[in-house]
């Protein structure tokens, strides 16, 4: 009998539950998520304001809603791009090796050495900050990871014999990396993924937090989390909602990660 | 083996109380964590032989790193300041402090107990005699003449000679910079001649009853312009120590000042530069920090009721300043519609806790001899009104404009979110652009490439002619392309004015025009608060941007 | 092998000058000028093309970096913009600090991490080693910033343990220290969280081994040799990972010390980037990107040493 996988059924749930409650905030939030009232400023956590409100009386439930979706669609974008371009020249790379393959290897090495925080942080400082400058810096920044774990599958595979023999009947090379390989590396590609997908939340979080994300005008979780520190001692729920949320979000989808790995019995 | 069980609970255990150890004095037992690490390494040697050997050694280490911060961690009972000493907290950095050059406020109100000018500021705004004893401007106001202090010396010891302060007046012109004038002021000056060794004569090309200000000008030693800022040889109350950059900046009394009746009444104080808000009311309340000056009001309600809080303004205009010549706010009726559409008592309710003090022009009330309290009542917030004159201009439905601010002040951008929320109520929606605070210079400030921008603007001199004279229509600094006729007139009679009641006519006239065309739309003086241990006394607000330590003394 | 290292440290000097040329060009189109910085909002232009002129900020771009490339491997990083002081005497102070943090953070995560992962290992499927995965699991989803806002919150406001105030060295290395305790703690718990996981399961993964199973089953079960043996094979993953973790240290430094507002790189490397101080942060950057490359060399040779195994390819 197999034995119960825990860490998929419960990085599952937990997900799915984040996934809806941001979900919901894309189409309703309880109040305008900038709207300000003098007469709530300040407000501790009640029943008319779940989370409280900030110091211009402005809804934090609403706001969190509001910044969880802005750092999904972040981390999304950011996966997008890295995960794309990543899976690309990994699969290049590895498929026709080569001193292409060494170049772009090395290169990757250099930028993966270094930790991607710090790199966006010198990207973003020449772009300026704002939500598609944060997507681009950390998409760039993305790339080389996934291409070295997509290189590394393509590598294993492709003297396998089923290559070989798709290759002898005339089989186009591209069809080979997407039609014949390609299937066989999802497993570790989506548990990549979800480490991925992490990594762009803590990123983009950590970033904003040090005020050079996105701006006011699109506030992620990082960026409340920014923003309420001047009343940390003061207005904790303002901190304290926005980084529960980021934290469930991380633990979800990681333990969504851990789930699949013990599933498809990939070394993470 | 239930042996090893043990071992690892007591391993976990160590683990759990490290913290614990690390931070037991603060706490207030501060023994847990050391008799926990001797107990643990006085019974490690018996461990039989089936102990793993690696286990034993993880735990012996446990033990080692356990037992360190222990006798590390004395139970210190740290106090910040001693003696006749304080620490002062302040916000903003300081950097290049060229006494000379000060450019921002923040440089040039730590300094201001260093060095003394012929001149320096009073509490009440007026200029008071300094290294000069006495001056006279001559009728034309185009001759000063100053008769040098008797017994003024440097730090250094030595006496301050009719050399010293030609050549510092020299230097403020420019003559250590090719020609350009370190001082802005001394643009205007022709000839400066010492006639004897007690008195110096200052020539203006244009006649100017303003220039007194700038004479605040720091004098210092002669030819020791390339190392001031090593050395800070001044002749104020306090002499320079030390100065880290990102830290702090150290003085001292200077015993030998020469006006022994204002001498400094502290030995010693210490700004200590602390960029966080919540840092400084947690330095307060720790005891590393006496004093902090300019807190946001936000936090008043952190520190009112152990401390000593005087409130003040900051001595500058924040507005929503609008590039008058860019569509749609080239006309005047969008502008004022958009000043009618803002509450600024609101804003200044959100942004400052209700304790900025709107303006309604281009001047702050401690320029008491100018401001205009009435005028910010002009606009009261008429959202109907508002339809009207947008309606009238053309813009029934509103437009889309962008708002930028600076992102490194957080009440500017504040300031901005509430009125973008406001103008949403009559069709405007506008977007808030945050940029690093260069790119503000550069772009918006100089470049004058921008829609509106929320920020606030201070005289340099802190003369009121210079919250005025920057929106005549020529000149370099009217970043927001104000142009009007009137007004141009109105502030050319007014700075050739030789008789002081019909300058302050004139230079009001200015400010109404301001108003009435809705060049921008003027907010508020921010709020200032100065927050001090209840122990010190003798602070006092000046009406211009300076943190005066001398007068400061413990009760 | 003394080849392979030969090669491993041309990579590392490769390395070190790819992001220093990535650094300076990104730096060269930034938009906004240092001049303003220096010179204030209101100077003219005159003032700032001589200042552009004195500072050498006309020069090609391939010649300034010459230059400034030539001066930094003498230890000459330059003059800062805005402080007007070498940038060496300027950061000198500020790399202690974050030093210090990373250091402490480092010895934390083995303090932490080892026993935990030894305890877990050793007691598979028990109550202790599910507490341990189900917290490393939560841990290792706390970034490390809010990881510091909780610690603050718990205590210095719930506990009053520690006042949330910078205690520079100068007061004491106990002071210095005891404050650092708990930065080093947000940036070590999430990293230790990972490292327990990564020792578990190599342990776990060791004694699976054949040559384990064979002495099991010959009823050594807990010979302490044995378990010489599979921490040794054990420790080369988790050794390795803790040097290369010393990057992410680094940066979690840099963000930790926002959190508690500590005057370290951080501090200095983002309000430079605000003031367009370019030496500064160029100095920086490649500074950080210096330690990071060396770390990893250094695991790589640490792996080397720990098993004979792996030869130069």
């Amino acid at each position: 009998m197999r034995k119960k996988n825990w860490y998929l059924t419960i990085g599952i749930v937990l997900t799915a539950c984040m996934l809806i409650f941001i979900a919901v905030g894309f189409f309703w939030t309880p109040y305008a998520p900038s709207a300000m009232s003098a007469g709530d400023r300040n407000g501790r956590p009640s029943l008319r304001h779940l989370f409280g409100c900030d110091s211009f009386g402005r809804d934090v439930f609403s706001r969190t809603l509001e910044g969880a979706g802005s750092t999904l669609t972040i981390a999304l974008a950011v996966l997008a791009v890295g995960a794309v371009c990543g899976l690309v020249i990994g699969a290049l790379c590895g498929y026709y090796g080569g001193a292409a393959d060494a170049l772009i290897m090395r290169l990757c090495d250099a930028v993966a050495a270094f930790p991607s925080v710090l790199l966006a942080m010198v990207v973003l400082a020449v772009t300026g900050p704002g939500k598609y400058n944060v997507i681009g810096a950390l998409g760039v920044l993305f790339i080389p990871s996934f291409a070295r774990l997509v290189r590394g599958e393509f590598l294993k595979y492709r003297d396998r014999d089923f290559v070989q023999s798709a290759r002898l009947m005339g089989v186009s090379d591209l069809r080979i990396i997407f039609v014949h390989i390609l299937p066989n590396i999802w497993p570790v590609l989506l548990s990549g993924l979800t480490i991925g997908f992490n990594n762009a939340v803590l990123a983009e979080a950590s970033m904003s937090y040090l005020g050079i994300g996105v701006s006011a005008q699109e506030p992620s979780l990082g960026y409340m989390l920014k923003d309420a520190q001047g009343y940390f001692f003061t207005l904790p729920w303002c901190t304290a909602f926005p980084a529960a949320v980021v934290i469930l979000l991380i633990l979800g989808v990681g333990l969504l990660g851990e789930g699949i790995r013990e599933r498809m019995g990939v070394a993470s | 083996m239930p042996k090893l069980k043990k071992r690892a609970l007591l391993l976990l255990a160590a683990i759990v109380m490290l913290p614990a150890s690390l931070c037991g004095c603060t706490g207030g037992t501060g023994h847990s964590g050391n008799d926990s690490a001797s107990a643990q390494s006085g019974e490690l040697p018996k461990g039989r032989s089936k102990v793993p050997m690696p286990v034993k050694r993880a735990a012996l280490l446990l033990a080692v790193i356990a037992m360190l911060p222990a006798s590390l961690y004395g139970c210190t009972g740290s106090k910040g300041s001693n003696g006749n000493s304080v620490t002062v907290g302040i916000a903003q950095d300081l950097s290049n402090l060229d006494p000379q050059l000060a450019k921002t406020a923040g440089i040039r109100e730590v300094l201001f107990n260093i060095f003394e000018g012929l001149v320096k500021a009073g509490p009440d705004g007026s200029v008071i005699p300094a290294v000069a004893s006495d001056y006279e401007i001559s009728a034309d106001a185009t001759t000063y003449t100053f008769t040098l202090r008797e017994g003024v010396t440097f730090h250094n010891g030595n006496p301050v000679t009719i050399e010293d302060v030609v050549y510092s007046l020299e230097r403020c012109a420019g003559s250590e910079n090719d020609g350009k004038p370190l001082v802005s002021a001394f643009s205007n000056v022709s000839r400066i001649e010492a006639t004897d060794d007690g008195h110096v004569v200052i020539t203006l090309a244009e006649p100017s009853l303003e220039f007194l200000n700038a004479l605040t000008a720091a004098i210092i030693p002669k030819d020791s312009g390339p190392t001031i800022t090593e050395t800070m040889i001044g002749t104020g109350p306090f002499k320079f120590v030390s100065y880290a950059p990102q830290d702090s900046l150290v003085m001292e009394k200077y015993s030998g000042y020469w006006n022994q009746e204002k001498a400094a009444r502290l030995d010693k104080v210490t700004f200590k530069i602390v960029p966080d808000v919540n840092a400084m009311v947690v330095g307060l309340k720790g005891g590393t920090l006496d004093m902090v000056v300019h807190l946001p009001n936000s936090l008043e309600g952190e520190v009112k009721d152990a401390f000593t809080v005087h409130e003040d303004t900051m001595k500058l205009v924040q507005a929503l300043y609008i590039n008058n010549a860019v569509k749609p706010f080239d006309n005047e009726l969008v502008r004022q519609a958009m000043y009618c559409a803002i509450d600024v008592d609101q804003i200044i309710d959100f942004v400052c806790g209700g304790a900025g003090v709107p303006t309604g022009t281009s001047m702050y009330p401690a320029q008491e001899k100018y401001f205009m309290p009435e005028l910010a009542g002009n606009y009261a917030p008429n959202v109907e009104k508002a339809r009207e004159l947008l309606a009238q201009a053309g813009y029934p439905d509103g437009f889309a404009m962008t708002i930028t601010a600076p992102s490194n002040y957080a009440q500017h951008v504040d300031t901005a979110q509430v009125i973008i929320e406001q103008l949403k109520a009559v069709g405007i929606t506008a977007e808030l652009v945050q940029v690093e605070w260069e790119s503000w210079v550069s772009d918006v400030y100089r470049g004058r490439d921008y829609q509106t921008t929320v920020c606030g603007i201070s005289a340099d001199d802190m003369t009121a002619r210079e919250m005025l004279v920057r929106y005549m229509s020529d000149n370099q600094k009217n970043f927001i392309n104000f142009q009007d006729e009137e007004f141009d007139d109105v502030l050319t009679r007014a700075m050739a004015a030789t008789d002081e009641e019909e300058q302050v006519t004139l230079y009001k006239r200015a400010e109404e025009i301001l108003n009435e065309k809705a060049a921008s739309l003027w907010i508020q003086d921010l709020c200032d608060l100065v927050v001090m241990k209840p122990e010190l006394d003798g602070f006092t607000f000046y009406r211009t941007y300076v943190i005066d330590m001398s007068t400061i003394s413990y009760k | 092998m003394g080849k392979t290292l030969l090669k491993r440290a041309g990579l590392l000097i490769g390395t070190l000058l790819l992001v220093s040329v990535l650094a300076f060009v990104a730096f060269s189109v930034i938009p906004g000028d240092p001049t303003d910085s220096i010179l204030g909002i209101e100077a003219t232009e005159e003032q700032r093309l001589a200042l552009r002129t004195q500072l050498g900020l006309d020069q090609p771009i391939y010649q300034r970096y010459w230059s400034w490339l030539t001066a930094f491997v003498t230890g000459d990083f330059g003059q800062s913009y805005k402080y007007d002081m070498p940038v060496s005497r300027l950061v000198a102070a500020q790399a202690k600090v974050t030093l210090v943090l990373a250091a402490v953070s480092f010895v934390l995560i083995v303090v932490i991490s080892l026993p935990l992962g030894l305890i877990a290992a050793r007691h598979r499927g028990g109550i202790v080693d599910r507490a341990v995965t189900v917290l490393t699991q939560i841990a290792m989803s706390v970034p490390n910033f809010i990881m510091g806002l909780g610690l603050m919150f718990l205590f210095a406001l719930v506990l009053h343990w520690f006042e949330p105030k910078y205690v520079p060295l100068e007061d004491g290395l106990g002071a210095h220290l005891r404050f650092m305790v708990f930065p080093a703690l947000a940036i070590a718990l999430p990293k230790s969280a990972m490292t327990v996981k990564l020792l578990r399961g190599s342990i776990l993964g060791e004694m699976g081994q054949d040559y384990i199973r064979t002495a099991y089953s010959k009823g050594n079960s807990q010979g302490s040799a044995l378990w010489r043996h599979v921490l040794r094979n054990a420790m080369i993953p988790v050794v390795t990972f803790l040097a290369m973790a010393i990057g992410d240290i680094m940066a979690g430094s840099i963000v930790v010390e926002q959190v508690f507002s500590i005057p370290g790189l951080g501090r200095i490397l983002i309000s430079s980037i605000g003031n367009r101080d370019y030496p500064v942060v160029q100095a920086i950057v490649v500074l950080l990107a210096g330690v990071v490359v060396l770390c990893n060399f250094l695991a790589d040779l640490l792996y080397r040493v720990m098993d004979p195994r792996i030869d130069g390819r």
